[in-house]
């Protein structure tokens, strides 16, 4: 098997915010006319608030106006009041639809970039999973979605109204009194660099949080995992004392990550009011001596502003932990579908066949249960075809999944269609990793591999694995009832051709067993079938396939070994015609092959049938009679 | 329920009381400082007194600095509080899992402990922080808001009363119907990373069936199912601010409308008017805050549940009160033992089984898959209780000893073993934190691992990854033995544990075992005849009962599933 890279990514910020923003918007396709009228929604609500609290002004000047001896002009306040009430309503109806607009927007953006995600990682090539846990790709689903989430349904919208709140407050200021707005501008400094000073501790506090969360937690999942062993060895004292010095550390990074974002509101806020009174005070003596036209109304509206202009500041430098987390995710996500995927320039198609008794193959186009692989030449415009009979053929050949550690060093064989070709041999000398280019899940150079004589790498990817089926060591269900799990092999197999097939391998005496017989609904991977029983329906689900070629990598090694001798019949029934090969552990499996391999170090050092290969007393004799160690 | 988890908090209830007495201290400024800057433009500004202003705006100052000082330290206790809370949570329900036995283990499944250990921990910690900051606050900023604004002015806050229980209705509304849409879109959620984990998983067997288009349309679905499952839960969430917008600006105008009339009828003073609308921010945004707490209050309600769930389970296996320490010898009886893992005496895993094992004796357990082999031998340590009968080692019921001593005596390696992190040498000590360098190098010889594991460029000190990822799968076995045997049991028992260790190793083992450990008494559970026929006894097993016990020549003749198991394993060795 090739190497596995452990543990998880560490947070990171994100390297290019701009980019990466950019990249998000490009999913939101389609939604240029929403999004304009989410940035309308956003400035109509904004500005209301805005343009409800400059209408204050008129109606204190009016009011105090009355105070001081005038007359209250009566129709005028109703007249102001009406106009508020009327911007305020346009406030409140545009604020409701532009939440309800980006709620469309963002759930589908969403659903576009998992769509994208998934869809990438099943063009994947297998050297992507071997080189990432299954943790890393699914916090790219759960986390970093989860984020992106919260950023786009709640940060795109608080930032543009941030930011046209704190423009037109900003302008409004201005207007009223540019002496005023000298103070707004020393306290933007002061709150910005206060900002970045308890940002920069935050976010550090944050990082060594996740850290030693990362820690804490896979000490939990080590430990929960070999639950079972820690109780044979009453080792429960030790695992609780390891535990609690983690648990500890996690408790003193996250109190200081804490603080540190708890305590922003507070010195914002308070920022803000110390602005409030300065204004005040900055303010009365202006209107007291009636300097730049301050009036009692202005000031009041200008105090107002101050409170205004404090507040999405305070929403933004709160949201900005959260975007960064987001951007960094969405980074990651990016990333994989970045990715390469499975290279295939092939061009040799897998097609139905008629094929007469002179064996001329004309295209069908029903299926026939007869194969053939269409050739078209480039060079000259033609079309061949070539019946698919599972020839298998390998060439010197020469593999590593990492390019300084070859794991075969010259391979050669040749598989007659129809012969049963078994490997043998310790673990890492290579058995899996043969077959795992037979099927292309790793590729070599050209003409190395020939199947029915042609060029593997010419024969497009998904119509040779079509033509394979494969029989894990670890067999992977899927949810879905037995009947889907089998149905997997060949999606338009009949209920009869279900039956059969679970017949074929043993399987239907346990499945007719079983709560619901063939409708019962499998979960988490099969959890609640034994192993063993998971293998026959594997078989089943290979059978179902009808494959010229079949792989069986370790397919019996849970079933004990009187289990596999009755079902060895419909083994030996699957294997008719077909070209195969095992894998397998238990020499007694591999005993009535064709040609047994047995490989070391990537080589095959000896090659023949049983009989031939013990009368030859070498390494299969030693294995055969347990001098060597397997697995 | 939250009496339970709640009392968790432990030592830092001190911390979680005060941040919400902090937070009033804050609160208070924060309703005060309105009632100030009425005062700056009343008596300040309006009479043109500025020497006033600067006053009340240095007492504004003051009051702002005395609210940083409070809501500053409500941070950090609420920081403190919130965080030694989950410390408390994660460490209770860690030492709660090491207190499970098997079966408890087996109800929750080792994925879903971790997650509770993890994600729910962490869903909960932040619950909590809201809670302790925001729970006290918005009541009590209410409460203060309120009071200042019913001082300022009775009449004109009968508006508030007003408005008030229009906004806990509509709230409530909305709540209420989006807390099972929410429900609904959590399994949604479910579906879709199950999704996504089988595939990972079984990435493979997608690639070589050529099934990723299927998938891939299966995925999809399960996304759109989301979005649509998201949309028809938020849109109800998404009325509640503009509702809120819509109250708060009601509220401004029919103030600013009855507030004028007062003021120009005299009854009202104009700052009062601004101080007014301050308040009514203040009564909305904490009547807001609330809802946004409650909201989170039902999500957080899934995660607590869980951890809940976790800290109540009884484990089902524990020390008796009064305990024997000492296991007098190695001997095993089965007393018409009965055992099903779901108590069910209509499913029984095992029935009625009676055997008498000499102390110093070997036996071997042979059977095919389904036959009960592990079920029988985890008796003995007492992994699990018998249903019915009972078990006794060294004379005595299992269940009268303490479980550290039996287990110390029983050594069991098990069929699915694992290696920890850490070095060979740490992972042997387990056997034995004492042990010697002597003591672990004839345990690994004992268990033939001494050889190879001195061929490790680092011997005893190699590394081992996570899961014991770089030494092969009879290494690991032989490893695991080794750990066993430097317990210095008086009872060994291998769970198939030597299936990947070649026949010649296997032999040598079993004849160090014969050798060194003459007086322990060994179970061997095996797949291969090899491994268990030189064994004084070798017992059969089918469908959960023994069928035969003999020496392997007594049981050729006697037994037609031993012959058989025989047979399907000698086939062609023969020809």
């Amino acid at each position: 098997m090739p190497p596995r890279k452990n543990g998880t990514a560490p947070m990171q910020k994100p390297t290019d915010v701009k980019v990466t923003i950019k990249r998000i918007f490009s999913y939101m396709y389609g939604f240029k006319i929403h999004f304009m009228l989410v940035v309308l929604g956003v400035i109509l609500s904004s500005m209301s608030t805005i343009a409800g609290n400059a209408l204050l002004s008129p109606i204190f000047d009016n009011l105090k106006e009355a105070l001081t001896g005038g007359k209250w002009d009566k129709k005028e306040f109703i007249a102001t009041i009406g106009v508020m009430a009327g911007i305020y309503a346009v406030g409140a109806l545009s604020s409701f639809m532009y939440q309800r607009i980006m709620l469309k927007v963002s759930t589908t953006t969403l659903m576009r970039i998992r769509n994208d995600l998934f869809n990438k990682m099943e063009t994947l090539p297998i050297r992507f999973f071997d080189k990432h846990t299954h943790g890393e790709l699914m916090s790219l689903y759960t986390n970093d979605t989860d984020t992106l989430r919260e950023m786009l349904s709640n940060s795109i919208a608080q930032f543009i109204s941030a930011a046209i709140t704190i423009v037109g407050v900003f302008a409004m200021m201005l207007y009223y009194s540019w002496v005023l707005t000298i103070i707004v501008v020393v306290m933007f400094v002061l709150i910005i660099m206060v900002i970045g000073i308890v940002g920069k501790h935050s976010s550090k506090g944050f990082i060594a949080q996740q850290t030693a969360l990362g820690k804490t937690n896979g000490y939990i999942e080590e430990l929960i995992d070999g639950q079972k062993v820690v109780k044979v060895f009453c080792h429960e004292d030790a695992a609780n004392a390891e535990f609690d010095k983690l648990n500890e550390e996690l408790c003193e990074a996250a109190t200081k990550a804490n603080t540190f974002a708890n305590i922003l509101m507070p010195i914002m806020n308070n920022l803000s009011y110390v602005h409030y009174a300065a204004t005040a005070i900055v303010g009365g003596i202006m209107t007291v001596n009636g300097f730049g036209g301050m009036t009692i109304g202005k000031l009041v509206s200008y105090l107002q502003f101050t409170r205004q202009f404090a507040q999405p500041i305070t929403q933004v430098s709160q949201h900005l932990n959260a975007v960064l987390t987001a951007l960094a995710g969405a980074e990651r996500i990016f990333k994989v579908i970045d990715e390469e995927p499975e290279e295939d320039n092939g061009y040799v198609t897998l097609v139905s066949a008629d094929i007469d008794e002179n064996g001329n193959i004309t295209e069908a186009s029903e299926r026939t249960g007869k194969w053939a692989w269409r050739h078209p030449h480039k060079a000259d415009g033609t079309v061949t075809y070539t019946e698919v009979r599972g020839n298998v053929e390998l060439d010197d050949v020469y593999f590593g999944y990492e390019p300084e550690k070859t794991v075969l060093n010259g391979i050669s064989l040749y598989a007659k269609a129809g012969q049963k070709i078994a490997f043998v041999g310790s673990t890492g000398a290579g058995k899996t990793t043969i077959t795992n280019l037979i099927n292309r899940f790793y590729d070599v150079p050209d003409g190395k591999i020939r199947y029915d004589g042609i060029n593997i790498n010419k024969i497009k990817k998904s119509d040779l694995r079509r033509s394979q089926s494969i029989v894990l060591q670890d067999t992977h269900l899927f949810t879905g009832t037995v009947m889907d799990n089998i149905r997997y092999g060949k999606l338009d197999a009949t209920d009869e051709e279900v039956y059969a097939a679970a017949k074929l391998a043993n399987a239907d005496y346990f499945i007719t067993h079983l709560e619901n017989g063939y409708d019962t609904m499998l979960t988490a991977d099969g959890a609640n079938l034994s192993q063993g029983q998971r293998q026959l329906l594997a078989i089943a689900r290979a059978a179902i396939a009808d494959p010229p070629v079949l792989i069986l990598d370790e397919a019996t090694s849970s079933i004990d070994t009187r289990t596999e001798a009755h079902i060895e019949k419909g083994m030996d029934q699957l294997m008719e015609g077909r070209t195969v090969f095992v894998i397998a552990h238990r020499l007694s499996t591999v005993r009535n092959a064709k040609a047994i391999m047995v490989l070391e170090n990537g080589k095959i050092i000896e090659r023949g049938d049983h009989n031939a290969l013990i009368a030859q007393q070498g390494k299969y004799y030693q294995l055969y009679t347990g001098m060597f160690e397997l697995g | 329920m939250y009496k339970t988890v709640f009392s968790y908090v432990g030592k830092y209830k001190k911390q979680a009381i005060l941040t919400p007495i902090t937070i009033m201290g804050e609160v208070a400024m924060e309703v005060l400082i309105p009632y100030v800057m009425a005062n700056i433009i009343d008596k300040g500004v309006n009479k043109g007194d500025v020497g006033y202003v600067a006053k009340m705006g240095g007492v504004m100052v003051c009051m702002a600095i005395v609210s940083l000082f409070f809501g500053a330290i409500a941070g950090r206790f609420s920081a403190v509080a919130a965080v030694g809370f989950a410390k408390n949570l994660r460490g209770a329900m860690f030492r709660k899992v090491q207190e499970f036995s098997f079966s408890n283990v087996d109800k929750f499944s080792t994925a879903s402990l971790t997650t509770r250990l993890t994600t729910d921990v962490t869903n909960l910690q932040n619950a909590f922080m809201m809670f302790i900051r925001m729970a006290f606050r918005a009541p009590i900023m209410l409460i203060f808001a309120l009071i200042m604004a019913i001082r300022m002015n009775g009449k004109l806050s009968i508006v508030f009363l007003c408005v008030i229980p229009l906004i806990i209705i509509g709230a409530a509304l909305i709540l209420s119907n989006a807390h099972p849409r929410f429900k609904a879109m959590l399994a949604k959620y479910d579906d879709m990373n199950a999704k996504v984990q089988e595939n990972l998983i079984g990435i493979r067997t997608v690639k070589a069936f050529v099934r990723e288009d299927y998938e891939k349309k299966k995925f999809n679905d399960n996304t759109e199912a989301v979005r649509k499952a998201q949309v028809h839960a938020e849109k109800l969430v998404i009325l509640s601010m503009p509702l809120m917008q819509m109250f708060m600006y009601i509220t401004i105008i029919s103030i600013v409308w009855f507030g004028s009339h007062m003021i120009v009828g005299g009854t009202m003073e104009l700052g009062d008017l601004t101080s007014f609308i301050t308040y009514v921010g203040q009564i909305l945004m904490s009547l807001m805050m609330l809802s946004f707490l409650f909201m989170m209050f039902i999500i957080s309600r899934a995660s607590l549940q869980r951890i809940y769930e976790v800290l109540i389970e009884k484990p089902e296996i524990v020390s008796p009160a009064s305990s024997e320490k000492e296991v007098a010898d190695g001997s095993v009886s089965f007393r018409n033992v009965s055992f099903s893992y779901f108590k069910d005496m209509s499913n029984l895993a095992l029935e009625k089984i009676n055997v008498d094992i000499k102390s110093g004796e070997t036996i071997g357990i042979i059977g095919g898959t389904g036959s009960s082999k592990t079920s029988l031998v985890q008796l003995i340590p007492r992994l699990y209780d018998a249903t019915d009968g009972e078990v006794l080692v060294g004379g005595r019921n299992v269940k009268e000893y303490d479980l550290d001593a039996l287990r110390n005596n029983v050594a069991m390696v098990l069929q699915k073993n694992v290696l920890f992190s850490g070095t060979i040498k740490e992972n042997l000590k387990w056997g034995n934190p004492d042990a010697t360098d002597d003591e672990i190098i004839s345990a690994c010889k004992s268990a033939c691992a001494h050889d190879f594991i001195m061929n490790f460029p680092d011997g005893y000190e190699t590394d081992l990854g996570q899961g014991g990822v770089n030494v092969s799968g009879g290494q690991k076995q032989r490893i695991c033995i080794a750990r066993a045997l430097l317990k210095k049991p008086k009872i060994i028992i291998l769970d198939d544990s030597t299936s990947a260790v070649d026949t010649a190793t296997d032999s040598s083992i079993r004849t160090a075992f014969r050798e060194n450990l003459a007086d322990t008494t060994t179970f061997i559970i095996a797949q291969r005849i090899s491994s268990v026929q030189d064994a004084d006894r070798i017992i059969v097993m089918d469908d959960g009962k023994i069928t035969d016990i003999g020496t392997h020549e007594e049981l050729l003749i006697t037994s037609a599933i031993y012959r058989e198991v025989y047979e399907s394993q000698q086939k062609g060795a023969d020809e």
